[in-house]
């Protein structure tokens, strides 16, 4: 990185030389073969430990979702018209009117089925398992 | 009436200017249980207007804080219902608004309706909460507002010229994979609210949600309706007027005469065409408001009738 730095502070250094091309493919090649590596696991992680639910058409989809536990669950309402996530018998927090486009997020850490609706448009009904 | 421009603000003057022009209307005349359209200007409507004994004007899903397609206005859309009720001959004794008066039931949107309804010339209005008016607080701040105080669950009942009139709320307490809802408290005081009614009273019950099963997948029904259709039918004339759909349909059984209102925002597809009840999109410019309106209802004497007056916005 030093390497790069001075090629680009220096007007005369012979930057576009192939061998400072040589040096930095090889800089760069370490770089892609060792951060992003570390990266793309934390974020494999974090997308094995977030669910996407869709709101549209009047319908969670999907409807049914079994994930483990710890699992971060995200509903977005792509509707024109507001929802709002709710569970049958309290068991989490149910969310504040969605508009469209909104979002509204809950962790599952205890196992188990969470039966959950609309209360404005209580025909739409959906589950979340927690294994 | 046609406005193609991409300007909104030219659009939007060109729409209001089409609503303020005189426009087609359908008069509803119940005659036996069945209900008989006729167009505003005949000649029929003069004469079925002399011999109302009183009248009054449902508005219905104004829908404030919407702003998407195809209604960028319904501030102005409700403003021109609210002046086409003020520009009728004979003036309406009250106002019905049979819920959705909001979208999201915020503060300021119901500030925004007040403030709209207050230009009415009209004084009283009977208010319903629509599921959109209760979101987050069960309608504590709707009904502190809104609300006509002869119940803690937010039901009344009034007399008027000899009609007896029902207001029922069926958007709280929902349950999952159901419909909307009375409950049981609310039926037993409907049940004792109309013991000591004679059957030749003519009966108008008023809520959100259809009072029938009118397309359950959709949502469009009332789990419970059907024990509070039985204590109605002893009634010789009773009719029963909802919102929720934004469009017209209608039911009779008996003599409950079933309504739905159109609304003065946006307009939902008929039951089942497309995949979801969301607003209809696709209008031609100018078209809108052929799809929004309001209805009036005049009460004739002797027959013991409603004749309901659906117009749409001119």
């Amino acid at each position: 990185m030093k390497a790069m730095a001075q090629g680009f502070t220096r007007p005369r250094a012979p930057f576009w030389r192939p061998g400072v091309l040589l040096v930095m493919g090889a800089l760069c090649c370490v770089g892609v073969a060792s951060h992003p590596a570390m990266a793309a696991s934390a974020s494999a992680l974090k997308a094995m430990q977030t669910q996407q639910i869709g709101i549209r058409n009047f319908a969670f989809a999907p409807a049914t979702l079994s994930v483990p536990a710890g699992t971060r669950v995200v509903w977005t309402n792509q509707d024109e018209e507001p929802h709002v996530v709710t569970s049958a018998g309290s068991l989490f927090a149910s969310s504040k009117g969605l508009d469209t486009g909104d979002s509204y997020a809950v962790t599952f850490s205890k196992p188990g089925t969470y039966a959950y609706y609309c209360s404005i448009h209580p025909m739409m009904v959906g589950t979340i398992i927690v294994r | 009436m046609q406005d193609n421009h991409d300007n909104e603000a030219g659009n939007r003057r060109q729409f209001l200017k089409c609503m303020a022009w005189a426009g087609a209307g359908t008069l509803w005349l119940m005659k036996g249980g069945v209900l008989r359209a006729q167009p505003f200007g005949d000649g029929a409507l003069t004469a079925s207007l002399a011999d109302a004994s009183f009248s009054f004007a449902q508005i219905s899903d104004s829908h404030i804080g919407f702003h998407k397609e195809p209604n960028m206005d319904v501030v102005g859309t409700l403003r021109a219902s609210v002046a086409r009720v003020n520009a009728q001959a004979a003036r309406p004794d009250f106002l019905l608004h049979t819920g959705d008066l909001t979208h999201l039931s915020k503060p300021e949107e119901f500030d925004t309706l007040a403030g709209v309804m207050q230009e009415s010339h009209v004084r009283k209005v009977f208010y319903v909460p629509g599921e959109h008016d209760v979101i987050g607080d069960n309608g504590a701040e709707f009904f502190r507002r809104f609300g006509e105080r002869q119940h803690a669950g937010g039901w009344y009942s009034f007399d008027h010229r000899g009609v007896h009139f029902v207001g029922l709320i069926n958007v709280l307490n929902l349950k999952a994979g159901g419909l909307g809802s009375l409950g049981a408290e609310q039926l037993a005081w409907l049940k004792k609210d109309l013991a000591g009614l004679s059957a030749e009273t003519p009966l108008v019950v008023f809520a959100h949600m259809p009072l029938w099963p009118l397309y359950p997948p959709w949502g469009w029904g009332t789990d419970d309706s059907a024990e509070a259709m039985s204590y109605l039918r002893w009634f010789g004339s009773v009719s029963v007027l909802n919102g929720h759909i934004h469009q017209i349909q209608q039911k009779v059984e008996g003599n409950i005469t079933f309504y739905t209102a159109r609304s003065t925002a946006y307009p939902q597809p008929a039951p089942g065409v497309g995949p979801g009840p969301g607003p209809m999109k696709e209008i031609a410019p100018g078209a809108l408001h052929r799809y929004l309106g309001i209805r009036d209802v005049r009460h004739v004497r002797g027959r013991q009738a409603l004749a309901v007056t659906e117009e749409v916005l001119p």
